[in-house]
């Protein structure tokens, strides 16, 4: 029995390890060889050139604006759905979910359809000076698009566990409701929202199908790093494609430490 | 009605199909200590909740020191509220938790200090400031929430079954306790109770609860003595039914010979409970009651399980029906 169960847990965890390693590593580590496979010199010069960087800044300003707005709309609505009864309740908590259930290429197509010069709203946009598609805006609402349910997916459980008596607490004792937000409901939820930033982040960083859609992909232009990977590698260019892909996997990799961090500080908490 | 104290006239409220109160009007006078007492479901801490503004009346009005509150938010109503379940701040320290109401009300740091000091003192917790809430007892942590409560100089302390989630021996203490705090700060005191024992050890004034009403209110010894209906009699202590009449267990007399018309009985089982000894019985027609006497008077009339006996209630009451 105790044999039967030994082989049981190292067939189990052979699985596991297969799995990861077949998957995960074994592609991950070909990349990281290759990029580095004619030394230092041809990674960092593509990463150099002008159009490597501007992907890399057009990524972060993609991330550094939608997830901001997404942690904002993710706590609001995380408490509007956890604390308010109210018609239609279902219906936004299945809202929520859409970016997980849609795949990025029709979101992509469905900002096209209505920021797009035949779009609902596009040619009144672009008279008014503003071009949405195929350009910045397009990109950062694709991206927020796509990583707007984690924050309110971590932040609702956690709202659900701490429940309002310490807000009606600090309500009997004087507290303002936007003093009891601060004071009370934002410090007792804080790590699950700073994991749904987290997860928000990584998702942000390497969209690729709803930004490649309405983005037109003009290098140096509309590019953010997962196209510029893409573009790179098309044309051959395939220590540039490398290269940028290792920048990408580095920050995500920064994320997931940093969530992993989180995890094990809400655990000692 | 006393200046300070807390008038609640006709309120009602439902939670969707459940009347949780239905039409409830009682007055707590200036500085007494008040419980609530009631079956679960009875609306007593629904009442205290509105008392508290937590909740909202579909009817009726409250009034605290004779001003009307009802419209008035828990923020700005002046009531300290202690939870069943301490509602501590979890990510502050005592310290921080008593100080809450004191800094939202934007006090100097240095008498926000020295009041912190003085309440952890009253509360017996001066060692535990800089613990967090996780690393007190149930005991502790409640009575850090009602230092918190008090920090604000409430005009009224609402306490929702305060040692509820206690065990025994703490909430024995826990209530001489708040007793003897009341005496000391003297503030007007409301406490929901399920525990008859409760209410009478701690209450100047009980109100008694039921489905949404008012059964009685009245001192613990009223209430005991002259209860207003079956529901009060039997809530505030044990009951045996004898016939239409109602006893107390310790107003029957046990009698070994036959005498006029007192009930034949068969002792069942005789319980030492220490002083006083619990005697079940079984009557001619099969119902069952229980009998106190104490141990002197078993011992002395060796009363033991099996023997028949003869019972005459003293004391009885009856209550016409509805």
């Amino acid at each position: 029995m105790r044999a039967a169960s030994g082989i049981q847990r190292y067939g189990l965890r052979f699985v596991a390890l297969g799995y990861l390693a077949a998957l995960l590593m074994v592609p991950v580590t070909i990349v990281l060889f290759r990029t580095f496979e004619d030394g230092l010199g041809p990674p960092l010069e593509a990463i150099a050139s002008p159009d490597g960087q501007h992907a890399f800044w057009l990524t972060l300003v993609c991330v550094g604006i939608a997830v901001p707005l997404n942690t904002i709309f993710g706590v609001t609505a995380a408490l509007v759905l956890v604390r308010h009864e109210f018609r239609g309740k279902a219906i936004l908590n299945t809202i929520v979910d859409l970016p997980f259930a849609i795949s990025p290429v029709v979101i992509g197509l469905a900002l096209l359809l209505v920021y797009g010069r035949n779009g609902w709203v596009g040619q009144d946009l672009i008279d008014a000076g503003i071009q949405v598609i195929f350009s910045t805006p397009g990109m950062v609402l694709a991206t927020i698009f796509v990583s707007l349910p984690f924050v309110v997916r971590e932040t609702m459980p956690v709202l659900q566990e701490i429940g309002d008596e310490q807000e009606q607490a600090a309500s009997t004792l004087g507290a303002s409701g936007w003093q009891t937000f601060w004071r009370i409901t934002l410090p007792s939820i804080r790590w699950g929202v700073a994991y749904g930033i987290v997860l928000a982040t990584a998702r942000a960083l390497g969209e690729y199908g709803a930004v490649s859609v309405v983005a037109g992909r003009i290098s140096g232009q509309t590019e953010t790093l997962p196209l510029f990977v893409e573009n790179e590698f098309t044309n051959f260019n395939l220590a540039g494609a490398y290269a940028a892909a290792i920048v990408l996997a580095l920050l995500a990799l920064a994320v997931l430490l940093g969530m992993n961090l989180l995890k094990r500080k809400e655990r000692e908490a | 009605m006393s200046p300070g104290g807390i008038a609640v006239e006709g309120v009602e409220k439902r939670f969707g199909a459940f009347e949780a109160l239905k039409g409830v009007s009682v007055a707590v006078p200036n500085g007494s200590l008040t419980a609530l007492l009631g079956p679960s479901g009875s609306g007593k801490s629904t009442l205290l909740r509105v008392i508290a503004g937590l909740e909202q009346p579909d009817a009726g009005r409250v009034l605290i020191a004779g001003q009307d509150a009802t419209a008035v938010t828990p923020q700005k109503r002046g009531v300290g509220f202690v939870f069943q379940h301490y509602a501590a701040f979890k990510h502050m320290t005592v310290e921080r938790n008593v100080a809450f109401g004191l800094k939202i009300r934007k006090k100097q740091k240095e008498e926000i200090a020295a009041r912190v000091d003085r309440l952890l003192e009253l509360v017996h917790l001066q060692g535990f400031a800089h613990r967090y809430p996780s690393e007190l007892s149930g005991g502790q942590r409640q009575r850090m929430a009602l230092a918190r409560a008090l920090a604000v100089e409430p005009e009224v302390l609402l306490l929702d079954e305060p040692f509820g989630a206690l065990d025994a021996t703490v909430r024995k203490e826990l209530r001489t306790w708040l007793r003897r705090l009341h005496e000391d700060v003297h503030v007007t005191t409301i406490f929901v109770t399920h525990d008859q024992e409760e209410a009478m050890d701690v209450a100047q004034q009980i109100v008694v609860m039921n489905d949404g009403l008012i059964e009685q209110v009245g001192s613990p010894r009223d209430l005991y003595e002259q209860p207003a209906n079956e529901f009060v009699m039997g809530f505030v202590g044990e009951v045996n039914r004898l016939g239409d009449d109602l006893v107390r267990p310790h107003d029957i007399e046990i009698l070994l010979e036959p005498d006029g018309n007192a009930r034949e009985g068969q002792i069942e089982r005789v319980a030492h409970l220490g002083f006083e000894v619990r005697v079940e019985l079984v009557l001619d027609d099969g119902r069952r009651l229980a009998v106190q006497t104490t141990r002197q008077d078993a011992e002395e009339r060796e009363l033991e399980s099996g023997q028949i006996v003869y019972l005459r209630p003293d004391g009885a009451r009856r209550f016409v029906g509805p």
